[in-house]
C-alpha cells in the first residue's frame, strides 16, 4: 500500500498519507512529513522518543503530533526513520495518542534539505473510506 | 466569483453574503492571472467577513495563497468590535528584511566578491535545523523578547543608530515574555543568531538604477554601481511555535464551527486570549529584530576583515513583513487606533507619521522589497496615498507562483549555481536542494510587482538593487 502522496502547493508543502486505520494513516503522516526535510529511509532507528499529545478533535491531535517531530528536530537535532506503537484512544473532551518515535540524531552523514516551519489547519482532511486518508498543508 | 474592475490595477469584489466589507486587489491583470490560479480571492473573501473589519479586505500585488489569510493581504480591525488572528500574522512573525548601505563601489568589491561571500557564510549560521553560536539562558532570552533589538546592541552588536531606523525601534513595547511557552523558548535558544531556510537569504547587492534622487540621497544611497547588504529572516522556530500555540488556544477557546476555514481562528482584540496572543507576537517581534541585529553586526564585523573597514556601513532601515500592530488612521474623517495586520505586506507610511524615523520623516519610511534569488529587489518609499488606500502598506516581495515541489522536479540546484556565476553573481548555500526551491522561475516577475506598487501609489520606486552574492540558507 502507498504509504503517502506529496501533493502539489504553490507556497508551501501538501500531502496525503493513507492507512487501513486511523494509526497507520497518522503514521504515515509523519513519515511524509520527514520526507520534505529529510531522506528518513536513510536514517537508523538508533535513538527514541516517547511522544505522547492530547487534542480536541482528532485534526488537532494531528496537527499536535506532526509538531512533535518539527519540534524534536529543533530541539533535539532528531531525525525520525519510523513510527512505532502509535496508539490512539478517545478521552474526555477530545482524543489522546501515544507513540514511540525511532530515529537518528542529525549528523554529518545526512542532509537537511527542506524547512517546515509549522503544521497547519488549511486543506486539513481526515476521511474514512476504504481505510484512512489524511491531508495535510505544511508551512515552509 | 464576482471580480469588477475599478482601474487597470485595482478590481474588488462587493461585499455579498457573509462579507462585511468588499474586498479588494491591487494588481495588473499580467499578475492578477496568477492571483486567479488559487484560493488568495477565497481567501480575501473569508477575512472580509471576520468581525469588527474596517473599511475592505486588502490584497497587495504580489499577493498567493496562505492559510486562511492570504500572503498578501492586509486587514484592520477595529479595537473594541474586532479581533486579532494568528492566521492573519504567519507563522514567522517578524519576518522581515533589513538593509545596510556601505561606501563600497563594485570595483572594490569586485576583486573579493568570492572571499567576501565565503567570509560571511562561515560567519552567519544558516540551514535547516542548524544552530546558532550563542547558548542563551532562558533569563537572557527573556530579556531578547521584552527589549529585541536594544538588547543586542547592548552586547555589542551594532550601533546605537541602528535602532533609530529600525520599524518600532528594534522593540515592541507591548510584548511579554511571559505569554510565551516553554516550547517556543525551548526553539527559540538554539536559533538566535541565525539565517534559516527555505526563503532567507542574505544578499551582497549594487544599486543598479536609481529612479528618485533626492530621496535616494536621504535614504544614504549616492548612485549606480554603490554596494549594499539585504538580510532577510524572520523569527525562526520561536515565532513558528507561538502561532502554534494560539491558534490551539483560540480554537479550544473559541471553537472553529463557525470558520470557513480553520486557519482562520481568532479572538477578539480585548479577550485574555487575543492580549496574550498579542503580547507574545510582539515578543516574537522583538526576537526577530534581535536576531537580523546580530546578523548585521557579523556582516559588518566580515567586510572589515575583508576589506579593511566597516565605516559608512550604516542601517537603512529594517522592516517587518509578518505583524499586527495598534496603529492610528483615518477612518472617514476620524481618527481612530486599529489592530493592523500585515500578513507577507510591508508598512508603507509616507512623511509626517510620527513611526517614521526623524531622518526620513519628510520623504517617508524605506519600503524594503526583497526579490527572487539572483533577480532584483527594490528600495521604495512610503506615500501618504498608501494610508488611505490600504492603511499604509504594499507588497512584500515577489510572491510564489511554482509550488516547491515542481521546482525540485525542473530545476537542478547546481545549474543554477552555474547560471549566476556566468552573470557574475557568486551563490552560496547549505542545500543545493533549497536552491532549486527558491529558482526564480518559480516566482511572479518583481518588477511588475513593483510597478504596480508604485503606479498605484502604495510605494514610490526609489532605486532597483541587483545582486553579486547570494548566501541561502
Amino acid at each position: 500500500m502507498e504509504r503517502y502522496r506529496i501533493l502539489p502547493h504553490t507556497a508551501d508543502g501538501k500531502f496525503q498519507a493513507f492507512g487501513r486505520t486511523l494509526e497507520e494513516a497518522f503514521g504515515n503522516a509523519a513519515l511524509a512529513l520527514a520526507s520534505l526535510m529529510w531522506d528518513w529511509q536513510a536514517v537508523e532507528p538508533t535513538v527514541r522518543h516517547d511522544v505522547r499529545v492530547i487534542g480536541v478533535d482528532r485534526e488537532q491531535l494531528l496537527v499536535k503530533f506532526l509538531g512533535e517531530i518539527i519540534y524534536l528536530l529543533e530541539t533535539r537535532q532528531f531525525l525520525l526513520a519510523r513510527v512505532e506503537r502509535l496508539r490512539i484512544r478517545r478521552e474526555p473532551g477530545g482524543f489522546a495518542l501515544e507513540a514511540v518515535l525511532a530515529g537518528e540524531t542529525l549528523s554529518s552523514r545526512h542532509e537537511l534539505f527542506g524547512d517546515v516551519k509549522a503544521v497547519t489547519y488549511n486543506e486539513l482532511k481526515i476521511e474514512a473510506c476504504d481505510g484512512f486518508t489524511v491531508q495535510v498543508v505544511v508551512d515552509m | 466569483m464576482d471580480l469588477r474592475k475599478i482601474d487597470d490595477n485595482t478590481w474588488e469584489i462587493p461585499a455579498e453574503g457573509e462579507m462585511k466589507v468588499p474586498a479588494r486587489v491591487y494588481a495588473s491583470a499580467r499578475l492578477l492571472e496568477d492571483i486567479r490560479r488559487d484560493q488568495t480571492l477565497v481567501q480575501a473573501r473569508n477575512v472580509a467577513c471576520l468581525p469588527g473589519i474596517v473599511r475592505r479586505s486588502f490584497v497587495m500585488p504580489d499577493a498567493h495563497q496562505g492559510y486562511g489569510f492570504p500572503i498578501g493581504g492586509v486587514a484592520a480591525f477595529d479595537l473594541d468590535a474586532g479581533i486579532i488572528s494568528p492566521g492573519g500574522v504567519g507563522y514567522d512573525i517578524n519576518c522581515g528584511v533589513r538593509l545596510l548601505r556601505t561606501d563600497y563601489a563594485e570595483t572594490d568589491v569586485a576583486p573579493k566578491s568570492k572571499e567576501l561571500l565565503a567570509a560571511i557564510f562561515e560567519e552567519v549560521p544558516a540551514g535547516v535545523g542548524k544552530g546558532g553560536v550563542t547558548k542563551l539562558s532562558r533569563a537572557v532570552l527573556r530579556d531578547i523578547l521584552t527589549r529585541g533589538a536594544e538588547w543586542a546592541v547592548e552586547q555589542g552588536y551594532g550601533r546605537r543608530e541602528d535602532l533609530e531606523r529600525t520599524e518600532e525601534s528594534g522593540r515592541m513595547k507591548d510584548a511579554s515574555a511571559e505569554d510565551v511557552s516553554e516550547r517556543a523558548l525551548e526553539r527559540g535558544i538554539p536559533q538566535l543568531g541565525t539565517l534559516g531556510a527555505g526563503n532567507h537569504f542574505l544578499e551582497i547587492q549594487k544599486v543598479q538604477e536609481i529612479h528618485d534622487e533626492a530621496v535616494a540621497r536621504a535614504f544614504g544611497l549616492s548612485g549606480p554601481g554603490q554596494v549594499l547588504v539585504m538580510i532577510h529572516c524572520g523569527s525562526r522556530g520561536l515565532g513558528h511555535q507561538v502561532a502554534t500555540d494560539f491558534i490551539e488556544t483560540m480554537e479550544n477557546a473559541f471553537g472553529v464551527a463557525d470558520l470557513p476555514d480553520r486557519e482562520l481562528v481568532h479572538a477578539p482584540f480585548k479577550s485574555a486570549e487575543g492580549q496574550r496572543y498579542y503580547r507574545a507576537m510582539a515578543a516574537a517581534v522583538n526576537y526577530a529584530f534581535a536576531n537580523r541585529q546580530m546578523i548585521a553586526h557579523w556582516v559588518r564585523d566580515v567586510f572589515a576583515r575583508v576589506l579593511g573597514s566597516a565605516k559608512g556601513m550604516d542601517q537603512i532601515y529594517d522592516v517587518c513583513h509578518n505583524v499586527a500592530k495598534v496603529e492610528e488612521h483615518d477612518l472617514g474623517g476620524v481618527s481612530k487606533r486599529l489592530v493592523v495586520h500585515r500578513k507577507g505586506a510591508t508598512r508603507s507610511f509616507g512623511p509626517g507619521r510620527p513611526e517614521v524615523p526623524t531622518a526620513y520623516r519628510a520623504v517617508g519610511q524605506p519600503v524594503l522589497i526583497p526579490g527572487s534569488m539572483g533577480t532584483a529587489s527594490f528600495l521604495l518609499a512610503g506615500t501618504k496615498d498608501a494610508e488611505a488606500l490600504s492603511f499604509g502598506s504594499t507588497a512584500h516581495g515577489a510572491g510564489r507562483v511554482m509550488s516547491r515541489h515542481e521546482a525540485l522536479r525542473r530545476f537542478r540546484g547546481e545549474k543554477i549555481r552555474d547560471d549566476l556565476a556566468r552573470r557574475g553573481i557568486e551563490l552560496k548555500s547549505t542545500s543545493w536542494k533549497g536552491v532549486a526551491e527558491e529558482a526564480a522561475e518559480a516566482y511572479k516577475d518583481v518588477d511588475e510587482v513593483v510597478r504596480v506598487s508604485n503606479e498605484v501609489g502604495l510605494g514610490r520606486v526609489v532605486a532597483r538593487l541587483v545582486p553579486l552574492g547570494v548566501m541561502k540558507g
